[in-house]
């Protein structure tokens, strides 16, 4: 039973690939013979959008369209039955842990009457079958798991779980970009479930690097002691190039925006430094950032969990390591 | 208005959980508690139905061996009763047979509005609310940071990656909220009195006219093959700050070439 076809939900923004659509094409590749994506979005963002998933391996790009006010998952999800029931299943379906992505993977195991594995962070094959792997207790143990039902298996899979890489023969040839109807009525109906609709966006401002394509990672926790003491996070992950992140108690706390949040229930980094000042370490923040280069800690408590898994450890006073190193690198530039 | 909020009964989320050695399943065998994410939605339902001027709050959920103590906590909340849901026949149900199982109980509510959590403190799969809203052909907005309801709408400021997008939809639809919608209220005394004598109904899979091989270890189309150590994250070197913690933090910094 080896693994011939795998589906890649390519998720895009403002006519561009998000990384995560990227990381999830470079695994199918390497785990079978054929790979497509399934997009949406207006015609000319689709075409940009596709150029790019040929470039890191989907032959043929199934395109659901602009979606308008529509959220996607209730689309997304009707498109991808339809596919299954045209072309047969396929034996994976990989979709990104975004916001939509979630909404697509419930809205599709309905319709396929398949489970779903969710926050994955690595595939492998074994004996022709696909085995999920994920981290719990804080990344300190490694859970598998497989699908016994029938195919399509579908993944739902944390960003930087894996590297993107370019295909070896991008380029060579066009994708194939194949319209996906969406019929509001018959198998794939959308009906009521779809009558939710988007009536205004709100883009928030932030400039600098995005916080899980960051190489330098600052991120405040509660012994920065005031929402106001955040400035000096920002300030410094400015001077190093990187983005400011947040333990869950200052986003809980309302000092922060959730969009900086750090951990389980948060964003994934893998920067090349994660700087960490007063946080502690729960088990569900390490699992976010564990994966980073290079650690950096400052905690006033020399037990802080924290400690374990940092390159380096400053048992200090956040109130006077974080001035102190804003000064010192201010000064070099 | 009829709302309905599925809560989830968890372990207690202060000690960290376990692995039953055989099935790899959590432990589900001591205590539980109301999810600390669900208390969101309890909140936020009992907010509504006091400005829409009445109405009633249910709470749904399904928990091994009749577990209600979580129950008591949201009913103490101020919430007017409960559908427990618990049989052996549920055990190693997944995400997918525990949205049939409450799909089904939700359907005895025929509530106007569902809330749920984006996603629960022990199991945190974040799919289930959605296969409950496919499998009743509802609409859903997920990660709700700010909701309303204004006639027969429910007006919803959606969490994105870019800020949030402001999400209508026509009512009955199912609405996830995230931790700090609201500010949850602890349960006074007067309402620990009160829950004691709210209704629980409790059911089994018999009654939600629902087959056995859709749920339990037989409805579960995945399985664990195994739990293994992570590879270790060797601890480097710790320092304390005499006043020169940040030029050891310019050093490394400077070695990984990052400055
Ligand atoms: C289901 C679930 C999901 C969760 N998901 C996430 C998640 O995604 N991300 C996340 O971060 N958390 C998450 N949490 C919360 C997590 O368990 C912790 O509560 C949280 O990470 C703690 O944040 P903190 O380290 O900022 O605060 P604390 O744990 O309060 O730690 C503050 C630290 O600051 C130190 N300190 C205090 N004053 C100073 C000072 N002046 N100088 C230096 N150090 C000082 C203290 O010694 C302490 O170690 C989750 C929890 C649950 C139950
Ligand atoms: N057994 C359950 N009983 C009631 N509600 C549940 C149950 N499991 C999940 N939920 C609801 O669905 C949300 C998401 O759960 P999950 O998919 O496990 O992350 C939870 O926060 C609850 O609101």
């Amino acid at each position: 039973m080896a693994t011939d076809r795998i589906l890649v939900v390519a998720e895009s923004y403002a006519g561009k690939a998000l990384p995560v659509s990227l990381e999830l094409l470079t695994k199918a590749r390497q785990l079978a013979g054929t790979v497509e994506a399934v997009t949406w979005g207006t015609p000319s963002d689709t075409a940009a959008v596709a150029s790019q998933l040929a470039g890191f391996g989907a032959t043929k790009i199934y395109s659901v369209g602009d979606l308008g006010a529509a959220l996607p998952g209730v689309p997304v999800a009707a498109a991808i039955e339809a596919l299954v029931q045209q072309s047969g299943p396929p034996d994976a379906i990989l979709i990104p842990t975004t916001y939509d992505g979630r909404d697509i993977a419930g809205r599709l195991s309905v319709r396929l009457d398949r489970s779903v594995l969710t926050n994955v962070v690595g595939i492998t094959s074994h004996d022709g079958a696909l085995v999920s792997e994920h981290a719990i207790f804080g990344g300190s143990e490694v859970l598998k798991a497989r699908f016994t039902g029938a195919a399509p298996a579908i993944f739902v899979v944390r960003a930087k779980s894996f590297a993107a890489e370019e295909s070896a023969d991008a380029g060579r040839a066009a994708p194939e970009v194949v319209t996906v109807d969406v019929p509001d009525t018959g198998p794939t109906n959308t009906g009521a479930t779809n009558t939710a609709t988007v009536t205004a966006r709100h883009v928030e401002e932030r400039t600098g690097p995005k916080l899980d394509e960051a190489t330098v990672v600052v991120s405040g926790g509660r012994g920065l002691g005031e929402a106001g003491r955040y400035q000096l996070i920002e300030e410094l992950a400015k001077l190093l190039h990187g983005a400011p992140g947040a333990s869950r108690a200052i986003v809980d706390a309302g000092w922060v925006p959730y969009a900086y949040q750090v951990g389980q229930t948060g964003k994934t980094v893998k920067p090349t430094v994660y700087i960490a000042a007063g946080i502690s370490g729960a088990t569900q923040h390490m699992v976010g950032m564990k994966g980073s280069k290079n650690i950096v800690a400052i905690n006033k408590d020399a037990e802080a969990p924290i400690f374990a898994i940092a390159d380096l450890g400053i048992v200090g006073d956040v109130q006077k390591v974080l001035p102190k190193l804003i000064e010192a690198l201010k000064a070099r530039s | 208005m009829k709302i309905a909020v599925c809560v989830k009964q968890v372990p207690d989320t202060a000690s960290p959980g376990k692995l039953d050695p055989t099935t790899h399943t959590l432990e589900r065998t001591g205590k539980l508690m109301l999810d600390p994410s669900d208390e969101f939605g309890v909140e936020m339902a009992l907010q509504l139905v006091q400005q829409a001027g009445g109405g009633e709050v249910t709470l749904v959920s399904m928990a091994p061996h009749g577990e209600v103590s979580g129950l008591r906590t949201a009913l103490a909340m101020g919430a007017d009763k409960a559908i427990l849901v618990s049989d052996e026949s549920l055990q190693g149900s997944d995400a997918l047979g525990t949205a049939k199982v409450l799909a089904k109980a939700l359907q005895r509510v025929q509530p106007d509005l569902i809330l749920a959590a984006t996603e629960s403190t022990d199991g945190y799969t974040g799919t289930l609310p959605v296969q409950v809203a496919e499998l009743l052909g509802l609409p859903s907005i997920t990660f709700a940071k700010r909701v309303r309801v204004e006639g027969d709408k429910v007006l919803v400021d959606r969490q994105t990656e870019a800020g949030y997008d402001e999400v209508e939809s026509p009512l009955p639809a199912l609405v996830t909220v995230t931790a700090g919608v609201v500010e949850p209220r602890y349960p006074s005394f007067k309402g620990i009195m009160a829950a004691k004598n709210r209704p629980i109904d409790q059911l089994k899979v018999a009654d939600l006219d629902l087959s056995t091989d859709d749920v339990g270890w037989h409805g579960a189309g995945q399985e664990i093959v195994s739990v293994e150590p992570a590879e270790a994250r060797q601890a480097g070197e710790i320092v304390v700050d005499e006043g020169d913690g940040h030029e050891r933090i310019v050093a490394f910094l400077e070695q990984l070439k990052v400055i």
